[in-house]
């Protein structure tokens, strides 16, 4: 089983970092890369919590795939929520001061920073965002 | 996550410990606006903290905010996976990183 579907709620976060963890660590994934993955995981499950079916609720999906030489993490988030691209915003300018900083984009700013490859599709009425790390 | 306060005076240092994520920044900031009354000075120990997601900076950023306007704050003892974070973000400016 790599693919998780769960009710696209925050609160059924930790149950989202759970199926990934146990994926991560059944691939030895460095603490590093397996914290880098899990800050993207979040941020992208969250986003999907709380925009994709508000109001209401919905599913989403999580795909883990490992394979490849080096190995390669493959992460896909499925929900069929409202049409939404999280790389279309701008990036967050990361040298304001506190009093001038705000932290909307941050999280996937975090994510492209973070993350190898990251690609957003909108097909067959489904979000479909993939991020590639190698571990 | 696990938070220990210790005050001395004017002074609060707040311990994390575990993963401060979505699901648990919101108590840490209840403890900072519960907490933060007259101290001039605020200090995240962080050397048992493992991970830290976007929400847990929204909580640093509003913390360093409330400081600004009454004292100082700093951050000491992160590992080096957060700091990386810190860093990325460009919260390693913002910070004032012991």
């Amino acid at each position: 089983m790599n693919e998780l579907e769960i009710e696209a709620k925050v609160e059924n976060l930790d149950k989202v970092l759970a199926f990934v963890d146990e994926k991560l660590e059944a691939a030895n994934c460095s603490m590093k890369a397996q914290m880098q993955l899990d800050v993207a995981v979040e941020e992208l499950y969250v986003n999907i919590a709380h925009y994709a079916y508000n109001p209401g609720s919905g599913s989403a999906t999580i795909r883990v795939e490992v394979e490849g030489e080096p190995l390669e993490v493959t992460i896909t988030f499925i929900d069929h929520g409202v049409p939404y691209d999280p790389l279309a915003h701008e990036d967050p300018d990361v040298t304001l001061p506190a009093e001038e900083r705000q932290i909307g984009g941050l999280g996937i700013f975090m994510v492209k920073k973070s993350m190898d490859d990251i690609a957003y599709e909108y097909k067959d009425g489904k979000n479909i965002l993939t991020i590639k790390k190698k571990i | 996550m696990t938070i220990t306060k210790n005050t001395n005076g004017d002074a609060l240092e707040i311990a994390i410990e575990g993963r401060l994520d979505t699901t648990t920044a919101p108590d840490l900031e209840k403890e900072v606006k519960d907490s933060v009354e007259g101290i001039k000075k605020l200090t995240f120990d962080m050397a048992k903290l493992e991970y830290i997601s976007s929400a847990g900076l929204r909580v640093l950023l509003a913390s360093q905010k409330i400081m600004n306007k009454q004292g100082e704050m700093s951050v000491k003892n992160a590992n080096e996976d957060i700091m990386e974070i810190f860093e990325v973000t460009g919260f390693s400016d913002i910070l004032t990183i012991e």
